[in-house]
């Protein structure tokens, strides 16, 4: 054990650089007290030498006094925490205790094992990496061990050590103890749940505990120290893809951008492709930049501070993701939650949701079902109660960046907080995001987008102008629907700064605000389609991001993306409604080209270079577009030649 | 692989605690208290918002019975690092003549830290404040949330503390509530001892073993740090090597003689040693529970 090494006395400082080196742990344990779990954890703590003289009089008193061992020493009572649970005899919270050895730094989590605590054992499973479940070697697999390892794999607990303790009181039978373990291995197949390592021992004799038993000398595995300190978890998290979730934006000067958070999975190191979740942009890392200097790589656990080689719009709760294997982004999920408040789940009322750093509101809908967490039965519900756990579908306010639980715990895992309260009331886990079809059932309608097109004969589209401001969008966009008004079809103009004098009057300049002037002009750019409409967006619409989000709002073949592509020093110079020289002359914020990016489309339908073509010859080549991709029914072909 | 330290995996989640209270806290406050983990919460600290300076001001509750040592320490720290240092007396206490001797333990700590703690955070209108407390430290600790809330009246009520998951904290208050954040909350006693050793953390030489003036009473060693101790007769001080393992109020606070000079040495007797860290606090003595009790009352 650690604290009794040698190198203590004779060498202090080889003794520092040894444990410099040591690694961390995080385990929970879980069972009752009927199990011997307090004896087990105080036995670890005693026998890494972590009890002192001071405590052990106190303990030695204790045990006397109230202790049920009788002379012997009680380990339970030197983990036994508030006073009010110490008088009841059993613990009501989740304890964190501490420990270490030679090789690793231990903490921890001490939960009840009792039903009405499941509460708090979902929390103490959420930091750890192992879970040791405890059983009594003359009961077996009870309905309690069922529901702790159905928490133990929900929380994507991938490394289980079960405890057969007690095994004094069975007489140290193989036998039984190899009949526990096959009962154990079928349950467990049964919930999906690996990597089970199980150890005969007793906690009260200090068998299996730290080394390895003599009175069972048929059983060859470790001992429960053994296996924790060799047990190999860290490359869980490293292995998967980069995440971090972005907690605070550092801006000590104009020279200084970084983005600060903790990565949540994977690796990086400069030169590295990242993209911005939700918004999608994309960029290359400059510098991990801590205070010990910067780092050549950085992997998951580490907090670090990201620089990027270009200005890219990042905001705290945004998440950074290796683009190449990104997260999704999505607003309506199904989720399992894990209900924690007195004040039960309620359907329809928006609960503030944390996830990573980032916190939106949430609707819930009612519960598909609940879960018996001592049969796994799925049973209706209309609402959870405090401990219950069941599967719910949410709908968020916007968007977020996220990984199923089961990918990631830190990007698919969140907290429900009552927004009056402020209290934490629930837990949950992502499943899959849903997509709106499944959700909002759209009314079938007798005349459809189809029957509505066929009259007007004409198969309704947008037109989607892009384009700095001053580019010439609105010019050409006006261009196109006069000649195609003038032609008998019929078409509507949505321009940007008429759309803003009205439906979007009270949307702004900031990115969020772009965002949302754009998805309200996608979505009534898809009703329009819908109405059979030949319909022309001219807006500047900056992002790549929403100018997709409208793509897929329709249907294949239905959306044209138009680039008039004129390059930002001859848009300032022609600067038609006196915009650029607000702009610059800073009486203007958030202008897109000056202090708000521009994302030039990858793969428009059309690019039209207004420094080469006249107005009048872009319309052309826009109308002769939409004649190529068959817009207008194939009779009207005359009719176009004469455009 | 890449196999982090428990030490890297420490510190790099006291940074994701601070990253996220600053982030979403409008009026945050280190509690300065000289110690050593004061020191490794400050350097964490430093660590969390660099380059950046740190983005929130220190408080010391200063009792005026802290070790002369401490607040020259404190005073020429604050003045090396340009940190922004609130110094808060509370001067109901002061005019009171409050002081250990004359009002014994339990009440001069009440007055002069509990409640000049209070009067401090109600002054300034901080919403949250970090603290170095560890779980590690006392049993009632081990329960003790990361961040923990505190009621408009600063009363930590077991009831409304909110389960922490994964690394995800709900800091979100209403008006007048407060928020305390323990970001050392995972550390132990040997781990900041190991961080100040590996991080070369300048500490308040207290800590390490010299000659120094103390008188024995009730079997613990109270150094005497100014004229105010008052001898009792046939007390004289005598000049013993001793240290300090935790720093307070000096005549609430044991020495232990000690040969250990250097950290090394400290971190070395430390491992040999067979008596805990608080021992030397006089007023956990007071009663079983009494921590308990005096958080729910608002001391730290």
């Amino acid at each position: 054990m650690s604290h009794s090494s040698d190198l203590i006395g004779s060498d202090i400082l080889g003794y520092l650089r040894a444990h410099e080196h040591k690694s961390l742990l995080r385990f929970i344990t879980c069972g009752s007290v009927d199990d011997g779990k307090s004896t087990l954890i105080g036995r670890l703590l005693y026998e890494s030498k972590l009890v002192y003289e001071d405590q052990l009089a106190a303990l030695e008193a204790d045990s006397k006094k109230v202790g049920t061992q009788g002379d012997n020493l009680d380990f339970a009572l030197l983990v036994d925490g508030l006073a009010a649970e110490r008088e009841q005899g059993i613990t009501i919270d989740v304890a964190y205790r501490f420990f270490s050895t030679e090789r690793r730094k231990f903490i921890v989590a001490d939960t009840p094992g009792h039903e009405q605590y499941t509460r708090n054992m979902v929390t103490g499973a959420s930091t750890a990496d192992l879970a040791v479940i405890l059983l009594d070697a003359r009961k077996g697999v009870l309905t309690q061990t069922r529901r702790h390892s159905y928490i133990v794999s929900l929380l994507g607990i991938r490394h289980v050590v079960v405890a057969v303790n007690k095994m004094d009181m069975v007489e140290w039978s193989q036998e039984r103890f190899d009949q526990i373990v096959a009962e154990y291995h079928s349950f467990a197949a049964q919930i999906g749940l690996h990597g089970i390592t199980c150890i005969p021992m007793s906690a009260l004799c200090g068998e299996n505990i730290t080394s390895h038993s003599a009175v069972m000398p048929w059983y060859t595995g470790p001992s429960l120290m053994e296996h924790l300190e060799t047990v190999v978890v860290e490359q869980d998290n490293q292995a998967k893809p980069f995440r971090l979730p972005v907690q605070w934006v550092n801006r000590p000067n104009q020279d200084f951008r970084g983005f600060a958070g903790m990565i949540a999975s994977g690796r990086i190191a400069p030169g590295d492709r990242l993209r911005a979740l939700p918004s999608g942009h994309e960029a290359i890392l400059s510098r991990i930049v801590t205070h010990d200097g910067d780092l050549p790589q950085a992997v998951a656990g580490q907090s670090v501070t990201l620089t990027l080689d270009r200005e890219i719009d990042v905001s705290r709760g945004d998440v950074l993701v290796a683009a190449a294997q990104p997260a999704s982004v999505a607003d309506q999920f199904q989720a399992t939650l894990i209900w924690m408040h007195e004040q039960p789940l309620l359907a329809g009322r928006p609960y503030l949701l944390k996830v990573g750093a980032r916190t939106v509101t949430a609707t819930l809908s009612a519960p598909r079902h609940k879960i018996n967490v001592n049969t796994l039965e799925k049973l209706p519900a209309r609402q959870l109660e405090l401990n219950e756990i069941g599967v719910c579908n949410l709908n968020l306010d916007r968007s977020i960046a996220f990984d199923p639980y089961a990918d990631n715990r830190e990007t698919g895992g969140f907290i429900l907080i009552d927004r009056l309260s402020n209290d934490t009331v629930g837990a949950g886990l992502l499943q899959f995001a849903l997509r709106r079809a499944d959700n909002i059932h759209w009314q079938a309608l007798d005349v459809n987008k189809r029957s509505r097109s066929t009259l007007k004969h004409q198969r309704a589209c947008v037109l989607w102008f892009t384009g700095l401001s001053g580019s010439g969008k609105s010019t050409i966009a006006n261009l196109v629907e006069k000649r195609l008004h003038a032609n008998g079809r019929h078409t509507y103009l949505l321009d940007g700064d008429n759309v803003r004098h009205g439906l979007n009057k009270d949307l702004g300049f900031t990115d969020a605000d772009r965002v949302e002037n754009i998805r309200r002009v996608a979505e009534v750019s898809r009703l329009m389609v819908d109405a059979g409409l030949l319909t022309l967006v001219s807006f500047i619409s900056p992002f790549r991001a929403e100018r997709q989000l409208a793509r897929d709002l329709l249907g294949d073949g239905e959306f044209f993306e138009v680039f008039i592509d004129t390059p930002l020093a001859e848009a300032e110079r022609r600067d038609p409604k006196g915009l650029y020289r607000k702009a610059r002359a800073g009486e203007l914020k958030h202008f897109t080209g000056i202090d708000s990016p521009y994302e030039a489309p990858e793969n428009p339908e059309i690019r039209i270079d207004t420094t080469e073509l006249s107005a009048e010859l872009a319309a052309e080549r826009i109308i002769a577009l939409l004649h190529d991709k068959g817009v207008f029914d194939s009779d009207d072909d005359s009719a176009l030649a004469a455009l | 692989m890449h196999p982090l330290t428990h030490l890297q995996r420490l510190e790099a989640e006291s940074i994701h605690i601070f990253r996220e209270v600053v982030a979403e806290c409008e009026n945050p406050v280190m509690l300065y208290s000289i110690g050593k983990d004061s020191s490794v919460m400050l350097h964490l600290a430093v660590k969390a918002f660099y380059p950046a300076p740190l983005p929130f001001r220190l408080l010391h509750v200063d009792t005026t019975w802290k070790f002369r040592e401490m607040i020259s320490f404190r005073d020429q720290l604050t003045k090396q690092l340009g940190l922004d240092l609130i110094v808060h007396i509370n001067q109901d206490g002061i005019a009171q003549g409050v002081g250990p001797f004359s009002h014994g333990s339990a009440v001069h700590t009440d007055v002069m830290k509990t409640q000049g703690l209070r009067q401090a955070l109600n002054h300034y209108g901080f919403d949250a404040a970090f603290g170095g407390a560890r779980r590690d430290e006392e049993k009632s600790r081990a329960k003790e949330r990361i961040i923990s809330f505190r009621s408009a009246a600063h009363r930590w009520d077991p009831k409304r503390q909110r389960p922490e998951l994964w690394s995800c904290y709900n800091t979100r208050i209403n008006k007048g509530e407060s928020l305390r954040v323990f970001p050392l909350s995972n550390w132990t006693e040997l781990d900041i001892w190991q961080y100040i050793h590996q991080q070369n953390i300048p500490i308040v030489p207290l800590y390490l073993a010299a000659k120094r003036p103390v008188v024995r009473r009730n079997g613990t060693l109270i150094m005497v740090d100014d004229e105010r101790m008052p001898l009792e007769p046939g007390e004289t001080p005598e000049m013993l090597n001793v240290r300090f393992r935790t720093l307070g109020c000096y005549p609430l606070t044991g020495a232990v003689e000690s040969n250990a000079a250097t950290l090394p040495e400290v971190i070395q007797e430390m491992l040999l040693a067979r008596n805990s860290e608080r021992e030397g606090r006089v007023i956990d003595h007071d009663s079983s529970g009494s921590m308990e009790k005096k958080k729910q009352e608002g001391y730290f």
